[in-house]
């Protein structure tokens, strides 16, 4: 596939993930800050989100498998990953996460098992989306295209 | 719209160099930025050095005392080396608080006159007007993005110079000038920092006396 031809499904992917709202402004903000001095920034960022929300998957787990859940260690979790999450444009994610917080709150563990695997989907769709669109870049540089202006 | 911006990425305009042209032959601008999410810390350092300011992070309000000197240790690590011009603190942080970090550093004869700015995911009213009547210099809303980081050290930058000749010409209002804005929304593309400027900080800052 050429370079033009790449190009054209780069941008219509991303588009397609603003609209579909897995990455907002803030994905955008990340790319504007990448240069020729820092050509991997985007990818790094997000390769840190994903070993982060793993890890954060992971205690949520636990901590829902307990006796006695700590509410307050899994809304300490689920704040953590709202924040990351938003660091990065994961607005599906980031939105999950609130209303995670809200049920909660509420101390309902049916509830928070529910966010809990809502959570692990979109984490799922996430990453597969970007992993993606990383692959796409790659193969544009591959393919000799010139660098961003 | 965002999509132009994977391929055609536009470049920061050439302006952007705020930190590293102080405009007094003075060093650059040296942040220190506290954060305990790495994901958060990776973009904070970004942000900053895109406008060329000299930038340590660290995780923990304990460190950043530690590197300022202020935990009680002989040992300062770094501020010998470089004065730090502005510290940008992450308010919700296990063991001590980005409030607590601001309390302490206000509280020292050495360091009280460092701007202290608090970044947070939660705009809590209470929350923000605590952190401004105890000194913080603005509260950023996160996620934050480059142009408030600009926003800022370009008011600092400028601050530092004007400063006292502004203070004595200028009576203090009655009341505080008043600055409401709101959230820009998510899908503009808005890189005008003048727009979009006190979407982070709804509320009034706090009035310095002289």
């Amino acid at each position: 596939m050429d370079v033009v031809q790449l190009k054209r499904q780069l941008i219509a992917f991303t588009e397609l993930l603003y609209r579909e709202g897995f990455l907002d402004e803030q994905f955008n903000q990340l790319q504007q800050l990448q240069d020729e001095n820092n050509p991997n920034f985007v990818a790094e960022v997000v390769t840190l989100f994903f070993e982060d929300a793993e890890r954060i998957l992971n205690e949520l787990a636990n901590n829902l498998d307990q006796q006695s859940v700590d509410f307050k260690k899994v809304d300490a979790h689920v704040h953590q990953l709202k924040g990351s999450s938003s660091s990065i444009g994961a607005q599906r994610i980031q939105r999950v996460c609130i209303i995670f917080r809200t049920v909660c709150n509420e101390k309902n563990v049916e509830g928070c098992l529910k966010c809990l695997q809502q959570l692990k989907h979109e984490y799922a769709l996430m990453k597969s989306k970007l992993e993606t669109l990383f692959n796409l870049e790659q193969q544009i540089l591959a393919a000799g295209g010139p660098p961003s202006i | 719209m965002a999509a132009a911006g994977a391929v055609l990425r536009q470049k920061l305009p050439g302006n952007m160099d705020i930190c590293g042209r102080s405009g007094k032959g003075s060093p650059e601008f040296h942040v220190l930025a506290v954060d305990d999410s790495l994901v958060d810390r990776k973009v904070i350092e970004k942000l900053l050095r895109s406008l060329s300011c000299k930038v340590t992070v660290v995780e923990s309000g304990s460190r950043a005392l530690q590197f300022l000197g202020l935990d009680g240790e002989d040992s300062s690590v770094g501020f010998d080396a470089l004065p730090v011009n502005l510290i940008m603190t992450d308010y919700s942080m296990p063991g001590m608080t980005g409030y607590e970090l601001l309390k302490k550093i206000k509280g020292s004869s050495a360091f009280r006159e460092i701007p202290v700015v608090i970044m947070s995911s939660e705009r809590i009213l209470a929350r923000i007007n605590r952190c401004l009547e105890e000194g913080a210099e603005e509260f950023l809303s996160k996620p934050v993005k480059l142009s408030d980081v600009e926003r800022l050290t370009r008011y600092l930058l400028r601050g530092e110079a004007d400063q006292v000749s502004e203070f004595r010409k200028r009576k203090l209002p009655k009341t505080c000038d008043l600055e409401f804005s709101f959230p820009s929304s998510p899908l503009s593309n808005d890189s005008d920092s003048s727009s979009s400027s006190r979407s982070s900080s709804p509320l009034p800052k706090r009035c310095k006396s002289v």
